[in-house]
């Protein structure tokens, strides 16, 4: 169910703090070549009366793979869905920070949501296929945007599923039901939906959570071959997950931003205890 | 309490909601098993033709009919104690008689035979005759005597005199009628031109001559045509039948005026259910004779499907844009609460109310308005400002949206969240993640809304009565008249056909069988729409199939 646009009054209040670009992540993550896609400053974000990010800063480089994770209930999602704006759809929500994509901030009244969900992508953590077939589910970012041209089209879905490894499983059945699809099969095929509009980041919420280990192992090769492209941001509960795919980490918990740096640092030397705790599996 | 006991108490318990909802349903499966093989025994037996009898009373009276039901007379028993009963014969010749039914004890009956030679007779006026022929006079011959030959000769003559009154049918129907509607059409302009300003009068002269010469010229064709119609009408007075009752009264009838004869008591099985088959295309097929007691009813089941349609064409949309916009845009609180409460308590109003309130808006407001300004050379005679089909169907989509809105919200509700996530964040608009991905998934379900909507609408009468319907319309609402889909027509009904056949005939006894079959056609057509919808429907999901997986 969709809740209502918001009004004025409801409207995120955002205030923006915005530090010199580049070089507190490149202090950060230990490379001051490294371009930052998106930038989050300050973030703090409530339902209603609780808060479920507090201060969150961190930044997203360009054409790696960034993780998040942390327990359950901590704001992995929440956060992740701040990148793209899809939080303002729930009701009794306010944002306060900033986020910026490219240095510009994606609060910005400005900024047309629709064309920042175009260049910011996401695929869900269940898989979720429209019912239409495999290939009207490629194209519809495209459609939605206006390209009708078959010859576009066609180019594009052949692109879009072989960058999502799924092209020779499916190029004799296009226009069957993407409903038919197995699980794995139907989450590459939202990731080829969602990589179908050439976005500048992809964001992926667990992505592999209700998939089992073949299917996961084919969507972290998929990855793999996808940071070359895009700029990705994954949140996943699972720690070995994390380090297999990620060249960043970032710890959340309770809506805080614990430690963030560079995976394999974050996993053989924690700097907060609270961290080791967690990748040590003393709780969560 | 011994546990073995206790144990079985306890099953029986257990067992004791299988038992209930059991005898629910049971319950309701022999009921609708009921009404509809009460309604199936009822009227199809009726057009089985039946043995004519001829039974002689004690007083010397003697009738001639077919057994139309018995019973025990209640409170009175004979000298031996069992009940006393009598039967009601079918008698027909109505012009004879002055009633069609006449109850006999069976204890006044001297003899009971069946006379080989009876004829059964189906005709335009005045209900079945029961008798013997007579004489069949053509201009060729006069025949007499020997009931066979007679019999054969009328044979031959019924298709000849047939052929005969659908030329006159056609003259009078298609061609006159043609006239009257192009003088009427000529009549109409004239009188447009009346209204205009009258400052131009001089130059709508020559226009105002064009019309008036055209309806004379149309006047002077009407005069032939009449004249060759009463030609027609005399060649065909003079093929005749004599009939004489089981008393021998005698009885003339022009053989055009025959629907259907036979002689029941000589009929074979494969005669019988000619005739069956034939009675029963008449029912579906032909129009309403003898103030709809008898004939077919073909105007009302075309009335009502057309009704049906249209009130569907017009409810999806309201009820769906309706349900789309309290589901989906609408800010979840009170106010949507209320107004989702007030929507269900809607479908509680008495349809007489929705019908007096369609009478004062759509007839009236809306209708008078659109007769005032496109139609004015029509008034007074009203042309959208009374019953239509467009107002009855109108009203009825009101009545039934309710189901629509309340079935859409169900299936909106069970589109996935997902689904809607994922289109927005391809960067659709909401209106386009509404268009292109929740409104197909929620499709079938809007069916279902609007298949309970058309099952509704189709048996419903008492709004229809005062919005539209009509005992006797004379055309269709589709013609050949452009623009061919006459929506300001008033129209015959299978629901009101039931109520007035059942219930204001003059008739009743007689008419009795048509409101069983009419009541079986109508819901034979409610189950008919019902089951096209359920086909899309199925079609539609087939496509969607795995999404709940």
């Amino acid at each position: 169910m969709f809740t209502r646009p918001m009004l004025a009054s409801t409207r995120p209040s955002i205030t923006i703090n915005r530090p010199p670009r580049g070089t507190e992540a490149g202090v950060a993550l230990g490379d001051a070549r490294m371009k930052t896609a998106m930038a989050i400053q300050q973030l703090n974000l409530w339902y209603g009366k609780s808060q479920a990010i507090k201060q969150v800063s961190m930044e997203i480089p360009e054409r790696r793979v960034t993780a998040l994770i942390g327990p359950s209930g901590c704001g992995k999602s929440t956060l992740i869905r701040c990148l793209n704006r899809l939080n303002e759809l729930v009701e009794g929500v306010r944002i306060e920070g900033g986020v910026l994509l490219y240095g510009q901030n994606i609060f910005d009244p400005s900024v047309d949501v629709i064309d920042l969900r175009k260049r910011v992508g996401m695929v869900f953590q269940k898989s979720n296929p429209f019912p239409k077939s495999i290939y009207e589910n490629v194209a519809y970012g495209l459609r939605v945007d206006g390209e009708h041209r078959r010859g576009v089209l066609d180019q594009v879905v052949e692109t879009s599923l072989k960058r999502a490894a799924l092209w020779d499983e499916v190029k004799d059945r296009l226009h069957a039901n993407a409903l038919r699809l197995s699980g794995g099969q139907q989450q590459r095929l939202c990731i080829a939906r969602a990589i179908a509009i050439e976005p500048e980041v992809l964001l992926l919420d667990e992505p592999c959570s209700a998939l089992d280990p073949i299917a996961t192992g084919k969507i972290e090769e998929l990855l793999y071959a996808l940071k070359e492209r895009y700029t990705i941001a994954i949140v996943t509960h699972n720690m070995q997950q994390a380090a297999r795919v990620s060249d960043f980490t970032g710890f959340l918990l309770m809506g805080e931003l614990i430690e963030f740096g560079q995976t394999e640092k974050l996993f053989t030397t924690p700097r907060d205890p609270r961290t080791e705790a967690y990748i040590t599996g003393r709780f969560g | 309490m011994s546990p073995q006991r206790k144990r079985r108490a306890t099953g029986a318990l257990q067992r004791l909601p299988i038992w209930m909802t059991g005898i629910a349903l049971g319950t309701s499966l022999l009921m609708i098993i009921g009404l509809i093989g009460l309604i199936m025994a009822r009227g199809l037996g009726t057009f089985w033709p039946a043995p004519l009898w001829e039974i002689t009373l004690k007083d010397g009276k003697s009738y001639l009919g077919l057994v139309h039901h018995v019973e025990a007379i209640p409170h009175q028993a004979d000298a031996q104690g069992r009940p006393v009963r009598r039967t009601l014969y079918r008698i027909g010749n109505r012009e004879l008689y002055g009633a069609d039914f006449v109850w006999v004890n069976h204890a006044d009956i001297v003899s009971r035979q069946r006379p080989a030679d009876t004829v059964s007779i189906e005709r335009l006026e005045w209900g079945p005759f029961y008798g013997f022929l007579a004489e069949v006079n053509t201009p060729a011959q006069m025949a007499r005597g020997d009931s066979r030959l007679l019999w054969q000769s009328l044979r031959r003559e019924i298709p000849v005199a047939h052929r005969r009154a659908r030329k006159i049918r056609h003259m009078e129907k298609s061609v006159i009628g043609n006239i009257n509607y192009s003088i009427e059409s000529h009549r109409l302009a004239l009188r447009k031109l009346q209204l205009r300003k009258p400052a131009s009068a001089g130059s709508m002269e020559p226009e105002r001559r064009r019309h008036e010469d055209a309806i004379a010229a149309l006047q002077a064709r009407y005069e032939t045509i009449a004249q060759e119609l009463q030609h027609l009408r005399a060649e065909d007075g003079a093929y005749q039948v004599v009939l004489k009752d089981i008393g021998g009264k005698a009885r003339e009838l022009p053989i055009s005026s025959l629907v259907r004869v036979h002689r029941p008591n000589q009929l074979s099985f494969p005669g019988r259910v000619a005739v069956y088959a034939s009675r029963l295309q008449e029912f579906v097929f032909g129009q309403p004779r003898e103030a709809n007691s008898e004939g077919g009813v073909a105007p009302a089941i075309f009335g009502t499907v057309m009704m049906t349609l249209i009130m569907s064409l017009a409810v999806m949309p309201l009820g769906v844009l309706a349900a789309l916009y309290l589901h989906e845009y609408a800010k979840q609180g009170a106010i949507v609460s209320i107004v989702r409460i007030a929507v269900n308590n809607l479908a509680g109003v008495p349809s007489i109310v929705f019908g007096v309130f369609g009478l004062g808006f759509f007839c009236y407001l809306i209708g008078g308005t659109i007769d005032q300004l496109f139609f004015p050379e029509r008034l007074p005679t009203p042309t959208f400002g009374g019953g239509a089909i467009l107002w009855a169907s109108l009203t009825l989509a009101l009545l039934t949206v309710p189901v629509v809105i309340v079935s859409t919200e169900e299936a909106l509700a069970a589109v996935p969240n997902g689904v809607r996530e994922a289109s927005l964040a391809c960067g659709a608009t909401k209106f386009q993640t509404i268009w292109r991905v929740v409104l197909p998934a929620a499709i079938p379900g809007i069916l279902t809304g609007t298949i309970l909507a058309m099952a509704r609408g189709a048996g419903e009468v008492a709004p229809l009565m005062i919005t539209g319907v009509v005992k006797l319309a004379p055309d269709l609402p589709v013609d050949h008249f452009a623009p061919f889909v006459h929506l300001d027509r008033k129209f015959m009904h299978l629901g009101f056909h039931i109520y007035d056949v059942g219930f204001q005939s003059p008739n009743v006894e007689a008419s009795k069988a048509m409101v069983y079959m009419t009541t079986l056609l109508l819901l034979g057509i409610v189950v008919c729409l019902n089951l096209t919808a359920m086909q899309i429907r199925g079609r539609l999901r087939e496509q969607f199939r795995g999404a709940e997986v």
